[in-house]
């Protein structure tokens, strides 16, 4: 019955699956049985929709920027694999969005949590939707730096109380084990190259860094959750990513960037909904499809 | 006219014949993803575990897997997924592992073990050892193009003896 995929994938498109299609959009009607877990015990309903956007957020965000390097990347390797980082990322994403619609239990979907949010109300951290306007050196400094603290922070959170939780960090790592080498080595390409790699790496750590202290920043949420066996405090990832990305650094010739963190609004940034101009963008291009067509499902 | 259970094709059976659909060579058997199979009269639950996050093939798995039961008699078929426990290679059978050898695919070798709880070390210089054999010659030593492949659980190498380019499924 499945001869028709062996011949040509294309031909799989016109077999008769009643309203599902392969790979086009979503309308995925099962996320996972895990899903629906009960909460761990003791643990506020609202904090726990709340951290789940908030890892959530971070995955959906950056992978859309990541995927802007479809059909834009310097070799046909390297779009390869920033696409399939962004997929990746897009997958941990839509569990983590369902888990907090779920827990949240106000009927949404992961659907209207992802298409439906305006910018104040996503709790990604801003490194996540930094723009790095097609400098494929921007793009590897943003990779290695997120995905160096976005590995530590799941290693962590594999022991979580949540279920879904622990399942998505227990196979996040796996695929953020990848995402980080693939970035590290770049980096190491591209500092200990040549003048010009050399000077554009190092910019482009610049440019990123300002960005990094709003990682290791505690938000209330995550110190309660993390205080019930349910979150990390991110502070705790900051002595395991100041690690690898010095050893990364060293051997890449490259010297740790002394640039100030940038500024909050009161104490406010991303987990607080508190965002660069650049989250509009992203949103903008995100959404734009789903909300001329609220109905639509393809 | 099928009409009572008795009848029916054991269902694990049924399931055993539906191949993936990034990978015709192999079952979802073969591949490991299908966890359970469970039956109660014309009604059945397949349970399966993504092979990544976001892969794309999910929910093609389900409706080939539904398609087949269905065509089979099973009347109420429920396709569940699970993440956890999450996928890994060494779940491929040894059948699988031939399959995707004699279709030009280097089989994956064993998953990284890392127990404990302390972090997962950095592999800044790519592997050149013999581990991944050339599918088409045997040869060892084959070099890495490029960590991500053509489908996610892929990465590309390319053999230095015949010069032949492949794919090797990633140890995850």
């Amino acid at each position: 019955m499945n001869a028709a995929h062996e011949d040509n994938v294309y031909d799989g498109l016109a077999d008769d699956h009643g309203d599902t299609h392969w790979a086009f959009g979503t309308g995925f009607e099962d996320g996972g049985a895990e899903i629906t877990a009960p909460l761990p015990a003791g643990v506020d309903r609202a904090d726990l929709a709340e951290y789940c956007l908030m890892l959530g957020d971070d995955a959906l965000v950056y992978s859309q920027r990541l995927a802007e390097w479809v059909s834009n990347a310097p070799e046909l390797e390297e779009e390869v694999a920033l696409a399939n980082t962004a997929l990746d990322l897009l997958g941990q994403a839509r569990v983590l969005l369902a888990r907090s619609a779920h827990v949240e239990g106000a009927g949404r979907d992961e659907d209207q949590l992802a298409y439906w949010r305006t910018d104040a109300e996503f709790r990604n951290v801003a490194l996540a939707e930094l723009g790095n306007n097609g400098d494929f050196g921007k793009a590897i400094a943003q990779l290695l730096v997120f995905s160096s603290w976005r590995l530590a922070l799941l290693h962590k959170l594999r022991g979580s109380a949540d279920p879904v939780l622990a399942a998505v960090a227990v196979k996040g790592v796996k695929e953020l084990t990848y995402h980080r080498d693939y970035a590290a080595r770049w980096a190491l390409r591209l500092g200990d190259g040549t003048d010009e790699s050399h000077r554009r790496m190092s910019a482009a750590l610049d440019w990123v860094w300002p960005r990094v202290a709003e990682l290791f920043r505690t938000s209330d949420v995550e110190r309660r959750l993390a205080a019930a066996g349910v979150a990390v405090d991110p502070a705790e990832t900051q002595a395991e990513v100041d690690e690898v990305l010095d050893e990364v650094l060293r051997r890449a010739t490259l010297s740790r960037p002394q640039r100030p963190p940038a500024g909050t609004i009161g104490g406010r940034s991303g987990r607080q909904g508190v965002h660069t101009e650049a989250l509009g963008r992203v949103l903008a291009e995100m959404q734009s499809l789903a909300r001329q067509h609220p109905e639509a499902t393809w | 006219m099928v009409s009572t259970s008795t009848e029916l094709i054991d269902p694990a059976a049924v399931v055993a014949t539906v191949v993936d659909p990034e990978m015709p060579m192999l079952t979802l058997a073969d591949l490991g993803v299908v966890r359970r199979v469970e039956s109660e009269g014309d009604a059945v639950t397949v349970t399966i575990t993504p092979t990544y996050s976001g892969c794309p093939a999910l929910d093609e798995m389900r409706a080939d897997l539904r398609a087949a039961l269905a065509a089979a008699g099973y009347r109420r078929v429920e396709v569940r997924t699970v993440f956890s426990p999450a996928w890994s290679t060494d779940w491929i059978t040894e059948d699988g592992r031939r399959k995707l050898a004699e279709a030009g695919v280097a089989p994956p070798g064993r998953a990284p073990q890392r127990p404990g709880a302390g972090p997962i070390p950095l592999t800044l210089d790519a592997p050149t050892a013999a581990g991944v054999r050339c599918p088409h010659c045997g040869a060892p030593g084959t070099e890495e193009l490029s960590r991500f492949g053509p489908t996610a659980c892929t990465e590309l190498r390319r053999c230095p003896a015949c010069r032949e380019p492949f794919e090797h499924m990633k140890e995850i």
